[in-house]
């Protein structure tokens, strides 16, 4: 009885399809990243030599308000039930309150959250749609003036500190030529002209249908967009050239020019289709960190974006608002390295 | 951004401007006013609570109180506002105020002395940091009903003491002095918190300005009050854009697209300054930059010591380089601007005098630490004075820190020498008297970390008591002469080595007239300015 018990475990546990299986080892896995940068997170930010007590009640008040709102904030606590205390939260989605605007961290995230998603998509599908094709051609055309100029490309745009080219580009094509908006997400006139859908004004103007606003936002984020967009096609240009010149001296497409097929064919159809798996994982580590925010950018250009939001935030030790936004950045890593390994399975016949 | 990259990039910034020219300028238009400000530093925007820079700005502008600064003349000091007169009682303690008729809130309800009574106490009960403006009268949580209450239009307020009056009103003009509307705030309290949480991010005043939103590190938009008692501003909207950076807030107002930038480096101020519709104003403010020295240590505590200390200190040379057009000399404990300032500036750089004095008190060969908080200006006047130092033959070890560290350390009376920077906290002079030159107990036990005096084991030598004398003397002249003396006094005795009082450079369009950024005393009011 006892035997047929456990062999009957073994066949439940056997017959579970793979898909399951996987979703569950994805479940857990990310369920333990998570933890683990909550954690690290939540230490660095306790061990971090800002006092959160001092952030709020100032550099003046009295002893005994500030004993009042340590342990209001429940840092007399050990370090373990605090943590304890905020994983409880999280886990009901309650990110808790920024201890510096007290407005809900979760509010805060949904504000910043879509300027950096907008500008990030933008950016990225410049790097992809200009940095792809550039480093097809520089392999394609290896030591040809093409080939020079991307490699200079790549070079100003690793080299280039980000906050003078900014600056430059503010100067240049807003300051003197008047052809794109300034800093900040659109103009004085259209704030909060149409409402908030998505939080992506691109998208509320045009689902509102009010095209003056979508030409003015577009007009302020071509430029911040650009710039990353720069910064991604160095990156995804280099390493595009980088995999076609792997692929373009395989001994496949010997064969393929051996038969008589266009170069097109050889290059777009042959080599550049076996490079797509690795051009994946480039791009999605591209996009997300633009994701993450770029700073400076945001800096520069007033951007209300997710990375000033957490810099900030650190930088005046508003934890739950540090937390908050590493949980929400950690995901969208988390998320975008699903999204690779999905594609790939799409892509690579291996993979299935 | 560091300095580097700062200079760096007003430098490409500059040379790119001086070569060419912007395309054509953009204008705001007539009935708008459009700032550029750094506004990361709001953290709430209810009045008992609020204690930063560009939350009293929203406050000031959105709130009446009942005596305020008039922006147009601030040297006249409080006027009445949502108080038409006062009365005081023969034994002083007793103020009572006459509301002013007919004022509505922005909601509609009427101001009355009972919003006011709740509005004050309110900040007594709850108790935020600020509060010390208001219960350093003796109003407590337990006694605020009784000591402030209304009578049909009239306010009362009864101090545990006899003070002057200036005092008591010069406080009120204080952002915690803002009258809420109570029907309003409490509409919206949830557990007993007097609506602290909604007034955070809401406003209830009747101010000249509403305030329509306030997004945290982007915005603050605020629109006119056509039924402003005062009658309606010329500006009817104002926004307040978030832009940390310089470069991009002198961008913005050479193109025309805002109005005001107010927080300019030297370098894009001397640029902007150059640019045709520009033109910069200059206001000092509060802060004060000093250098304070810890009386337990058994060198620093002698009277010669103190003495060279304040001939160590390259004040001009400073002033003219890397603090030119941010700071200014003042070796007083009030600012310019206060009630009882004093423009008396005895101490300059001279090595000499400061080697004699300290030859007098037999010092030789002193190695002291002075902590400093990691601030690019702190740290430049930290090295000019240890430079200075080392010729008279001190050894200066500076400790660079964060404000946890270094504050924690002169709180806790550790630290040989600490160079930092206050504000006062309300627009009389003992906010300033009462922290610098006030210390009733110079013990341990005392911890009264909030007193400067006390924090560097300063026994103020009797200025304690001269400070409780001004505190109480209600003729105005003979407050500010007494104050006056106490500098005086405080300049050649203390350990605290005043040395630059900020300014506050605003640069504008050149169509923009009556701007204020409040002084050293208050904060920037919108409702006067015209374009």
């Amino acid at each position: 009885m006892a035997l047929a018990e456990d062999s009957g475990k073994g066949r439940v546990r056997a017959s579970l399809p793979p898909w399951i299986k996987t979703t569950i080892l994805t479940i857990g896995s990310i369920a333990m990243t998570m933890l683990g940068l909550l954690f690290v997170t939540f230490i660095i930010g306790r061990v971090m030599p800002i006092d959160p007590v001092l952030a709020i009640v100032g550099e003046r008040a009295s002893q005994s308000t500030y004993d009042a709102v340590f342990l209001e904030l429940g840092l007399d606590k050990p370090l373990i039930v605090q943590f304890g205390y905020y994983i409880w939260d999280v886990l009901h989605l309650d990110f808790g309150t920024s201890l510096l605007n007290a407005r809900p961290v979760s509010e805060d995230i949904a504000r910043v959250f879509p300027a950096t998603l907008e500008l990030a998509t933008l950016g990225i599908i410049i790097g992809i749609v200009i940095g792809v094709p550039l480093g097809v051609v520089a392999a394609a055309r290896k030591g040809s003036w093409i080939d020079q100029v991307a490699r200079v490309l790549a070079l100003v745009g690793y080299s280039m500190p980000i906050f003078w080219l900014g600056l430059m580009g503010l100067l240049i094509f807003y300051g003197i030529l008047g052809w794109v908006g300034g800093p900040g997400r659109v103009g004085i006139f259209y704030v909060d002209v149409v409402p908030s859908v998505t939080g992506l004004i691109l998208v509320d103007a045009a689902l509102d249908g009010n095209w003056d606003v979508f030409k003015n936002a577009f007009s302020h984020i071509i430029l911040p967009a650009s710039l990353l967009g720069y910064f991604s096609l160095a990156y995804i240009s280099r390493m595009t050239r980088s995999f076609m010149l792997e692929q373009l001296s395989a001994e496949y497409i010997t064969t393929a020019r051996v038969k008589g097929m266009s170069e097109w064919d050889v290059i777009w159809k042959h080599a550049f289709k076996n490079t797509r798996v690795q051009l994946i994982t480039v791009i999605a580590l591209s996009y997300a960190n633009l994701l993450e925010g770029s700073v400076l950018t945001e800096i520069i250009f007033s951007w209300p974006g997710i990375g000033s939001y957490i810099t900030t935030a650190l930088l005046s030790a508003d934890m739950n608002a540090v937390l908050g936004g590493t949980v929400v950045v950690g995901l969208i890593f988390i998320l975008l390295n699903i999204l690779s390994d999905l594609l790939y399975r799409v892509f690579d016949p291996r993979a299935k | 951004m560091n300095t580097f990259a700062r200079l760096l990039s007003g430098a490409a910034i500059g040379l790119a401007v001086s070569v060419t020219s912007f395309a054509a300028v953009a204008e705001t238009p007539a009935n708008m006013l459009v700032i550029a400000h750094r506004i990361d530093d709001i953290t709430t925007i209810d009045p008992a609570e609020s204690f930063e820079f560009a939350g009293s700005d929203i406050s000031r502008n959105v709130y009446g109180r009942l005596v305020s600064l008039d922006p147009n003349d601030l040297a006249a000091g409080y006027k009445p506002d949502l108080a038409t007169s006062w009365e005081v009682s023969e034994d002083g303690k007793t103020i009572t105020f006459t509301m002013r008729e007919g004022v509505t809130f922005h909601s509609g309800n009427p101001v009355t002395a009972e919003d006011a009574a709740f509005s004050l106490q309110r900040a007594v009960i709850l108790n935020k940091t600020p509060a010390f403006i208001l219960t350093q009268f003796g109003f407590t949580a337990e006694n605020a009903t009784e000591t402030i209450r209304a009578e049909g239009n009239k306010l009362m307020i009864t101090t545990d003491k006899r003070y002057a009056t200036s005092f008591v009103l010069n406080c009120l003009t204080a952002t915690i002095g803002a009258i809420v509307d109570k029907e309003t705030v409490m509409a919206n309290e949830v557990d007993g918190d007097m609506g602290n949480e909604w007034l955070k991010t809401n406003s209830a005043g009747s101010g000249p300005y509403k305030l329509d939103s306030w997004k945290p590190n982007e915005s603050v938009t605020m629109s006119s009050n056509p039924d402003y008692y005062g009658g309606a501003p010329a500006m009817e909207r104002v926004i307040v854009r978030h832009v940390l950076e310089s470069a991009s807030q002198r961008l913005l107002l050479e193109r025309g697209d805002i109005d005001i930038a107010r927080n300019l480096n030297p370098e894009d101020i001397a640029g902007a300054a150059q640019a045709d519709g520009v033109t910069i104003e200059d206001e000092l403010k509060g802060r004060l930059m000093y250098i304070a020295l810890n009386q337990k240590h058994p060198e620093l505590s002698k009277p010669e010591v103190r003495q060279a200390f304040k001939y160590l200190i390259d004040y001009e040379g400073m002033r003219d380089s890397f603090l030119k057009g941010q700071y200014t000399i003042h070796q007083n404990f009030l600012p310019a601007t206060y009630l009882g300032a004093s423009e008396e500036n005895p101490f300059s750089y001279n090595i000499e005098k400061a080697k004699e004095l300290l030859a007098a008190a037999g010092v030789e060969d002193l190695e002291i630490e002075i902590g400093v908080r990691e601030a690019q200006e702190r740290i430049e006047i930290g090295q000019s004075f240890q430079n200075a130092a080392a010729q008279a033959g001190i050894t200066v070890n500076i400790t660079v820190g964060t404000a946890k560290q270094i504050l924690a350390r002169y709180r806790a009376r550790e630290l040989d020498v600490y160079l930092g920077a206050w504000g006062p906290d309300y627009p009389d002079p003992q906010t300033n008297a009462g922290t610098f030159a006030y210390n009733p107990d110079n013990s341990d036990e005392a911890n009264a970390t909030g007193l400067l005096a006390w924090r560097n084991s300063w026994d103020t030598g009797g200025l304690t008591e001269k400070v409780d004398a001004a505190v109480v003397e209600n003729d105005r002249d003979m407050r500010i002469q007494m104050y006056k003396d106490i500098q005086a006094e405080f300049r050649e005795t203390s350990p605290f080595v005043i040395m630059f009082q900020q300014i506050e450079q605003s640069a504008l369009r050149d169509n923009v007239t009556n701007w204020s950024t409040g002084q050293a005393v208050t904060s920037a009011a919108y409702w006067q300015v015209t374009k």
